[in-house]
């Protein structure tokens, strides 16, 4: 039975080794194209989602969309820098929940989708995302 | 019966004080294992059962069956997941003895608690403690095999992690429980016997495949104490998960439980639906 979870750690391990490592993510995901389709995509998502809507009442949607596809295209590795505010300064004082923040992260998936965005790079991006949730909740 | 009392008992007191969860990410939620709490299929993990927040709560209910060669498994159970931070559920086994004839019944009473992180966000797992207070209602067969208690309490410590992307761009869950126990195939053949009698720590592990927003696949390992000396096997399953929303989910599993009461090579078909009822 370990053997079995070994072997399949094994293949799991040889699977993702094979991934080109000479690519960017941000090259697979399609660039700079692709990434503005998902930022206006997930800027129509939050539009329509009335519990959402109220965090961007008083935002500057073309300043979010700039800065929102910087962070994508630094995130993902791509040619870009991402001058802005920290996080936590654009967030504090929305008090944003736990249950916003991961309906938020529903929007972003439904952004990918329908910008044709395979699962597997979906996956790849949210991850190296992760690590802005702590500088958003319940601030 | 009972369950279903205090099911509907819970959704009174809930429905008036909370919202409903659905602040997880589908999947991440888990699933109902045998004896009543989240995790897998047989083994319980950090996760709790819902898909409530730290400002949520959650109800959810199940039904298992487990069709072996000379013994039919069928449970039913209910949950109450609260803020993301504790669980509580009942679960009934109704263990028909297909072959031989008759039947064991018995009720499990859960209770977990989530002592740190998030499944999908922290650092390090999700680490949750649990116990399981397992109570048989027929206690023939069990008295008729050696067992020395009609009753017993299991107590684990679970963590669980999901790695997004980890597995070719694939999102890969596992988990790993250590529980303290002295019950005999679940409880349903007792509690120790006149080979061991004490707490032994028995590992379970989890690890499964995200597939797809909506279909997930892996196995599950769960280690057993032969307190009886009826050659009690590990348990082992193979398994698929469709989950259309956070509302429901389907589970088909192979499962291989070894020699049970002496019927060696117990293996079959399991079959699990959950949903989440608010």
């Amino acid at each position: 039975m370990v053997k079995h979870i070994v072997t399949l750690l094994a293949l799991l391990l040889l699977v993702s080794g094979c991934a080109s490592r000479s690519t960017t993510l941000y090259e697979e995901l399609g660039g700079e194209a692709k990434i503005n389709e998902i930022v206006e995509n997930f800027v129509y998502e939050i539009e329509y989602n009335e519990t959402i809507l109220p965090y961007f009442a008083e935002s500057d949607i073309e300043r979010f969309i700039t800065k929102f596809s910087e962070q994508l295209c630094v995130f993902s590795g791509g040619p870009c820098e991402y001058s802005s505010d920290t996080m936590e300064q654009v967030h504090g004082g929305m008090n944003i929940t736990e249950a916003d923040f991961n309906l938020t992260v529903d929007l972003f998936i439904n952004a990918m989708n329908k910008a044709n965005v395979p699962h597997r790079l979906q996956n790849q991006l949210i991850n190296r995302m992760t690590h802005t949730r702590r500088q958003m909740l319940y601030l | 019966m009972r369950i279903l009392s205090l099911l509907s008992f819970a959704l009174i007191i809930y429905s008036s004080i909370s919202v409903a969860g659905s602040g997880k990410l589908i999947g991440t939620a888990g699933l109902n294992q045998l004896e009543g709490a989240g995790g897998g299929g047989i083994v319980p993990w950090a996760t709790l059962s819902g898909y409530d927040t730290q400002d949520e709560v959650s109800v959810n209910a199940f039904i298992t069956q487990v069709n072996l060669e000379d013994y039919r498994l069928n449970v039913i159970g209910a949950n109450v997941s609260l803020y993301d931070r504790a669980e509580f559920s009942v679960a009934r086994h109704v263990f028909d003895l297909t072959t031989l004839g008759g039947e064991i019944a018995q009720k499990v009473y859960g209770a977990k608690v989530r002592l740190y992180g998030d499944v999908v966000y922290s650092d390090w797992p999700q680490i949750s403690v649990g116990v399981q207070h397992k109570e048989l209602e027929d206690t023939a067969v069990a008295q008729l095999v050696g067992s020395k208690d009609n009753s017993g309490t299991d107590y684990y410590l679970a963590a669980t992690k999901v790695h997004l992307g980890a597995a070719a761009g694939y999102n890969l869950v596992w988990n790993l429980t250590g529980r303290l126990t002295k019950a005999n195939q679940l409880g349903l053949l007792g509690f120790g016997g006149p080979e061991n009698e004490d707490y032994e720590l028995m590992l379970e592990g989890s690890l499964g495949v995200l597939f797809s927003r909506h279909f997930a696949a892996g196995i599950e390992y769960r280690q057993k104490p032969d307190n009886l000396g009826l050659g009690e096997d590990d348990w082992m399953d193979v398994f698929v998960t469709y989950i259309p929303s956070k509302r429901v989910n389907f589970t088909l599993a192979w499962a291989d439980l070894g020699s049970i009461a002496g019927a060696t090579g117990q293996k079959g078909f399991y079959l699990s639906v959950g949903g989440q009822l608010w």
